[in-house]
């Protein structure tokens, strides 16, 4: 057997091992860090097919990024594991089910001839391929447009994000700059019209 | 010798293993978010199988542009789920029920 073949059979076991211990995990934590074992070997995957910058890519966004905010917010939530586990496994039946007759028609589907699939021989690439270098050429020209809209995207990510979790705290000393702008000089100061003070306490003078 | 089909099976398992957790996991919402992600990133796998196998680079484009709308996606549902929580106190899906859907 090939080494690279070894190779894609560890990493596709450890995979599938790290997939089902997510869903299964008793502790969010766990299902958490079990998560990030998954996308680590996925990366490890795509090495193998030579898509080092998604692969590098997929392990600062997803592990350096996105995993640590679902930690995050995993600690933030005090979850009752006790009540979330009940009756957990009675979907289990019909869950195999599904997932169990997806998997054999996609296998009888794939591992057929129906597709070819065997006609598509693995790319042997040259040594001085940079795949960050293509995949750059391709994105700024013909996906520039997509592009941008991603970005796009992000940015609505960003503030959504903000403004679902904002809260006004009741204690909130924080200016309003407009309101300070608007000020106009008779608000600062109020000229009040009173009577003359003209008799002295007399309790004082007799206190001797 | 890996082929194409050693990599779509994988997908397909993995893609299983997601909807079965999300049949398993009806009262936490956090696990339900996880099992989306691992179904997204089944669905990438076969991006990026089929991009190298058919030397075509928009396969990879497109698990650049899932990625980022995967990031967006968890983002805004983990806010989502912050408000949920500070509201009713639990993650459970039974909860959810103000719409009397």
């Amino acid at each position: 057997m090939e080494f690279k073949t070894i190779l894609f059979y560890i990493f596709s076991a450890v995979t599938i091992f790290a997939a089902l211990r997510v869903i299964t995990a008793r502790n969010p934590v766990h299902a958490v860090l079990f998560l990030v074992l998954a996308f680590f070997n996925v990366a490890a995957l795509w090495m193998l097919l030579q898509a080092e910058f998604l692969a590098l890519a997929l392990i600062m966004v997803y592990v350096g990024a996105v995993m640590v905010l679902f930690l995050f917010v995993v600690m933030m939530l005090d979850i009752n594991i006790e009540r979330v586990r009940q009756g957990f496994w009675s979907n289990l039946p019909l869950g195999a089910f599904v997932g169990l007759l997806m998997v054999a028609e996609m296998a009888v589907v794939l591992s057929g001839r129906y597709f070819g699939l065997a006609n598509f021989p693995s790319q042997n690439l040259p040594a001085d391929y940079s795949n960050t270098k293509e995949l750059a050429r391709v994105l700024f020209t013909e996906f520039a447009y997509p592009f941008e809209i991603a970005s796009v995207i992000l940015l609505v990510a960003i503030i959504v994000a903000v403004m679902l979790t904002l809260r006004k705290r009741k204690d909130n000393k924080a200016m309003n700059p407009s309101d300070q702008i608007a000020v106009k000089s008779r608000d600062r100061m109020r000229l009040v019209k009173m009577a003359p003070e003209v008799e002295l306490p007399v309790a004082e003078k007799g206190g001797e | 010798m890996v082929s194409l089909s050693h990599y779509l099976i994988l997908a397909a398992i993995l893609f299983a293993i997601s909807i079965i957790g999300i049949f398993l996991n009806r009262k936490n919402l956090i696990v339900l978010l996880m099992a989306i992600e691992l179904m997204l990133l089944a669905v990438n796998i076969n991006f990026v199988a089929f991009s190298h196998y058919l030397n075509d680079l928009s396969g990879q484009l497109f698990v650049f542009f899932i990625l980022v709308v995967a990031a967006a996606e968890s983002g805004i549902g983990l806010a989502i789920l912050v408000v949920l929580f500070r509201n009713l106190s639990s993650i459970d899906v039974e909860d959810l029920d103000s719409l009397k859907g």
